[in-house]
């Protein structure tokens, strides 16, 4: 029993038949080729599947396809190019933000709400503002780096030095 | 597939969800933020026939100031309480709870309807609306009635709820002249539920206590009521010493959870260490 769905994701308008119960993370991955969104868990507990939903960061993983119809979804497919980074990325590249890079779609989808709606950080909101997105591998100070310097860039300011923190 | 299968029907309006509600005879459940439900039924907790997505209500998303009350609708999502001025201005101790639900990405998406409906016992709302005397307000085809959150939590994952029935409004009485309440949350470090969160609300006239509510979430199979404490604190001034000798035993570990977050001795502790840390900061608020 499917029914048709209408989805604009990164801009493209998509009409695709879906069972109800397929969850926004499988049709963004399977059905449309998407697969920079991520599963980490499945349980709504580690933040890789995070996209936007009309702006909104949001875990795919516990949203169904069905409740997307009629929204626009940014993925992380959707943010800069290999030629022109988004700040994020950039930032997430200049400062060691990564290491399996498992979690970095997730983070930076979600940064990108954190900082469209606070442009200007502090450490703290930083931290508070990724709480639902887990990195196994680089214990998160050079994620917030890499916030803080896209953060700076996107206000137009000087980027804070890229050395790396090892801890 | 995640779950087993269902239909799904996206409601234009109340009366659409009740008319489906009512007439699927228990199969049906309604869907707002998804964030309790969704992960039930990937779980295969629960097996619902039907969804019936109620989140695009817009007219029960509104937070309102309505006489005394704040009127929040039931689709209204935990960022949106934790963002509202009005419930910051008249009741600060509800959007810090707001603000202190799982993370960002949860609270973009979950209601308060949800949750309440839901009445997970590790749950956050419960205790507020407890403590601040809140009337839930809850609408089916046979006409809408309003029942106390006193009257609300039945047990475990159980309300006074009727399955045809849908929250539609939580009703909270501003906080007056006098008046503080506070909420303080030993959170899992990891999900941010309360494995013990306390919220209090006092009223204080010439520094004295004329009455205090205190309610206690993630402690027990439902969140309740510290009547004694309340008793113990009437009348009474809010002294380091006062509240501390109010909230001793507060819980008895044999009606309490034991899990992986905590014992049932640990949590009876927690509720004591919680309970100061609410009181305090109500009273230092209504003063
Ligand atoms: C990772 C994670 C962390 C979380 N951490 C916390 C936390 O720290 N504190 C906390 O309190 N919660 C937490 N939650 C739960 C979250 O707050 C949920 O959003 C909430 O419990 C349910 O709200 P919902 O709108 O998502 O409801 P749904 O999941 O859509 O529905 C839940 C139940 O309520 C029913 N329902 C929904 N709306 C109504 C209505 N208007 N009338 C009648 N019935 C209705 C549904 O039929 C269903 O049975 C967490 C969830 C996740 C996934
Ligand atoms: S895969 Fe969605 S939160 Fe982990
Ligand atoms: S870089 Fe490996 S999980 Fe974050």
């Amino acid at each position: 029993m499917t029914r048709d769905i209408t989805v604009t994701i990164n801009g493209e308008q998509h009409t695709v038949a879906v069972e109800p119960r397929l969850l926004l993370v499988h049709l963004i991955r399977e059905k449309l080729n998407l697969t920079g969104t991520h599963i980490g868990c499945d349980t709504s507990s580690c933040g890789a599947c995070t996209v936007l939903i009309n702006g909104k960061s949001a875990k795919s993983c516990t949203i169904l396809a069905v409740q997307a119809d009629g929204a626009s979804i940014t993925t992380i497919e959707g943010v800069g190019t290999p030629e022109a980074l988004h700040p994020l990325q950039e930032g997430f590249r200049e400062c060691h933000g990564l290491h399996c890079g498992f979690c970095t779609p997730g983070m930076i989808m979600r940064a990108m709400e954190l900082l469209e709606k606070n442009p200007n950080p502090t450490e703290e909101e930083i931290r508070w503002g990724i709480a639902g997105n887990l990195c196994r591998c680089t214990g998160y100070n050079n994620i917030v780096k890499a916030i803080q310097y896209a953060a700076a860039k996107l206000r137009g300011e000087e980027t804070p030095s890229t050395e790396p923190e090892f801890v | 597939m995640s779950t087993y299968a269902f239909d799904y029907a996206r409601a234009q309006s109340v009366d659409e969800a009740l008319t489906l509600l009512a007439g699927h005879d228990g199969e049906a459940r309604l869907l707002a933020g998804g964030h309790s439900l969704i992960p039930a039924m990937k779980l295969r907790l629960t097996a619902p026939t039907l969804l019936i997505d109620v989140s695009g209500l817009e007219d029960l998303a509104a937070v309102t100031l309505d006489g005394g009350h704040l009127a929040i609708g039931a689709l209204t999502t935990h960022r949106a309480v934790e963002t509202s001025e009005l419930v910051r201005t008249h009741c600060p101790a509800l959007a810090e709870a707001a603000a202190g639900i799982g993370d960002p990405q949860v609270r973009n998406r979950g209601t308060i309807g949800g949750s309440l409906a839901h009445a997970d016992p590790a749950a956050d709302y419960p205790a507020l609306v407890l403590a601040l005397d809140a009337e839930i307000e809850m609408t089916s085809r046979d006409g809408t009635r309003t029942v106390s959150a006193d009257d609300f939590f039945v047990d475990m994952y159980t309300t006074a709820l009727a399955a045809h029935e849908m929250i539609t409004r939580v009703r909270i009485p501003v906080l007056g002249h006098g008046e503080g309440a506070a909420y303080a949350k030993f959170a899992n470090p990891a999900s941010r539920y309360a494995v013990v969160g306390v919220a209090a609300k006092v009223s204080l006239a010439d520094g004295t206590c004329r009455a205090a509510r205190v309610a206690v979430t993630g402690a027990a199979p439902k969140a309740f009521r510290a009547t004694a404490v309340e008793r113990r604190l009437a009348g009474r001034p809010l002294t380091e010493a006062v509240i501390a000798e109010a909230v001793r035993g507060l819980a008895d570990p044999n009606e309490l959870l034991s899990d992986l977050s905590g014992s049932a001795e640990y949590r009876a502790h927690l509720c004591e260490v919680m309970a100061t840390r609410a009181l305090r900061e109500a009273a230092a608020r209504a003063a």
